[in-house]
């Protein structure tokens, strides 16, 4: 682990040059990002642009093939061990929640138990609320809907109170009522809460409604990266202009 | 006569019932850790794993008892734990290597079985390795059962191995299968039945309490 001299204030993470490879063949190649405290920054772009890898690597799931990648001014890469303690700051939503074979109470408290923190009730069963979900709690959670389970999912990473919430196309293929209420929270997670928001999204709609910065990725590489009202309004990469207007970009 | 027959029933339990925890306590942790991790050789750990699973028990037999015998390797070694040959401590020692392998081959593939996502998804909660391990092998519950109870079927219908080791000893190393040959041989047909009978229901019994333990499992 490595204390970056460049450890800036308000900054969460910072990624400089960093490359990842599977069996040789590169999948993502990031020369600089920087994610800011507080904020909500989305990443859009096409299947097979590198978001998802993006998001495992913030997730600490893997590490860089190369380049840096650092949170809070510390360094993780080259295959170092990221201490537990850092990484319980962040949590994450999949695009398809993967719940435990056990009630919807008990899949909430699962990361409160993996913590040791077993007192926490009014907190699950105000996660519980806050998703809308209080009335099945006893129920088992692979009865749910897909709707239900990923509202389970977002209820189990907020009752960790995470500093930063990734979530990897939390929406996709879920109703629009669903859709609204996992935005909702979502939105307020970081307004009430200012926990840094990294969304991944097909749908530029969602980064519209819910994003102050977002980036576009293709081919593994972070084209473009802007306040959400510029992006939108005029983007300066003329790919990023074309995915925004509904263009087929690949 | 019947208190004959409980002795050895009692035996056969006793040998198999220990040979499967030391099975368990060996080819689960085995089990997880060759279907959680990649590492290199681990292809030639698991080929070595198969072959376990199907090596003939009396080829097994065989090797324990040149292992213990006085000339062996372990057999002229002073320490208590390396049981003598001819005891149920080397027939509880040939009935582990049976089945361990067996514990552990399933074990691994019930856990290769969970979705990966699952494991990332429990690691992004924060999830240390042990803690990933444990739970990986809660929601690969049935296949891990599945892993001990053939283990159990393994051993405890098995005869070439404690024959060869323990000698079928009459009140010290005779267990079931082994008295059913020996009955068999001496034309009792009717004896060698019955207690065929009895291992039956003994395995039977067995398997059902398993079921029973793994609770409902098996229904969802």
């Amino acid at each position: 682990m490595t204390h970056l001299a460049a450890g800036l204030p308000g900054i969460v993470y910072h990624l400089q040059d960093v490359v990842k490879s599977y069996n040789g063949r590169r999948v993502l190649a990031i020369d600089s990002l920087e994610i800011r405290q507080g904020e909500v920054f989305a990443l859009v772009g096409p299947s097979g642009a590198g978001k998802s890898t993006l998001l495992r690597l913030l997730n600490f799931l893997e590490s860089p093939s190369s380049g840096s990648l650092a949170f809070h001014g510390q360094e993780f890469s080259n295959g170092l061990e990221t201490p537990l303690e850092m990484r319980r700051r962040v949590t994450m939503v999949f695009q398809r929640p993967m719940l435990l074979n056990r009630s919807v109470w008990e899949n909430v408290a699962f990361g409160l138990k993996l913590r040791g923190q077993r007192q926490r009730d009014v907190d699950i069963q105000a996660a519980l609320d806050q998703v809308g979900l209080s009335s099945l709690a006893r129920q088992r959670a692979r009865t749910l809907s897909g709707g239900e389970a990923q509202r389970v999912a977002l209820a189990r990473a907020l009752v960790l109170r995470p500093e930063v919430l990734l979530m990897d196309e939390p929406t996709a293929n879920l109703d629009p009522h669903n859709i609204g209420i996992i935005e909702e929270i979502a939105a307020r997670l970081n307004r009430e809460q200012g926990v840094t928001l990294v969304l991944v999204t097909h749908n530029i709609f969602q980064a519209r409604r819910l994003a102050a910065r977002v980036g576009f990725m293709l081919d593994g590489k972070l084209i473009e990266t802007a306040a959400a009202d510029k992006f939108f309004e005029s983007p300066e990469d003329a790919r990023t202009a074309a995915f925004v207007k509904g263009d087929m970009v690949y | 006569m019947l208190s004959s027959l409980v002795e050895i029933v009692i035996l056969s339990l006793q040998v198999s019932g220990i040979a499967l925890l030391f099975s368990t306590l060996i080819g689960i942790p085995l089990g997880a850790i060759m279907g959680l991790n990649r590492f290199t050789g681990r292809k030639v750990v698991i080929a070595l794993l198969y072959t376990g699973m199907g090596f003939p028990p009396v080829v097994i037999g065989l090797l324990v008892y040149l292992l213990l015998s006085r000339s062996g390797p372990l057999g002229a070694l002073p320490w208590p734990w390396v049981p003598n040959l001819f005891t149920p401590g080397a027939m509880i020692l040939a009935q582990t290597i049976i089945a361990f392998p067996l514990v552990a081959g399933f074990t691994m593939a019930a856990v290769m079985g969970v979705d990966p996502q699952l494991r990332q998804q429990v690691i992004s909660l924060g999830a240390t390795a042990r803690q990933t391990a444990a739970v990986v092998l809660v929601e690969a519950r049935v296949g891990v059962m599945v892993s001990i109870i053939a283990g159990f079927g393994g051993i405890i219908s098995e005869v070439g191995a404690v024959m060869l080791v323990g000698g079928n000893i009459e009140g010290s190393t005779r267990v079931l299968t082994t008295a059913i040959v020996l009955e068999t041989r001496k034309g009792n047909f009717d004896l060698a039945l019955a207690l065929g009978g009895v291992l039956l229901a003994l395995s039977f019994i067995a398997n059902l309490s398993m079921l029973r333990l793994q609770g409902k499992a098996f229904d969802e």
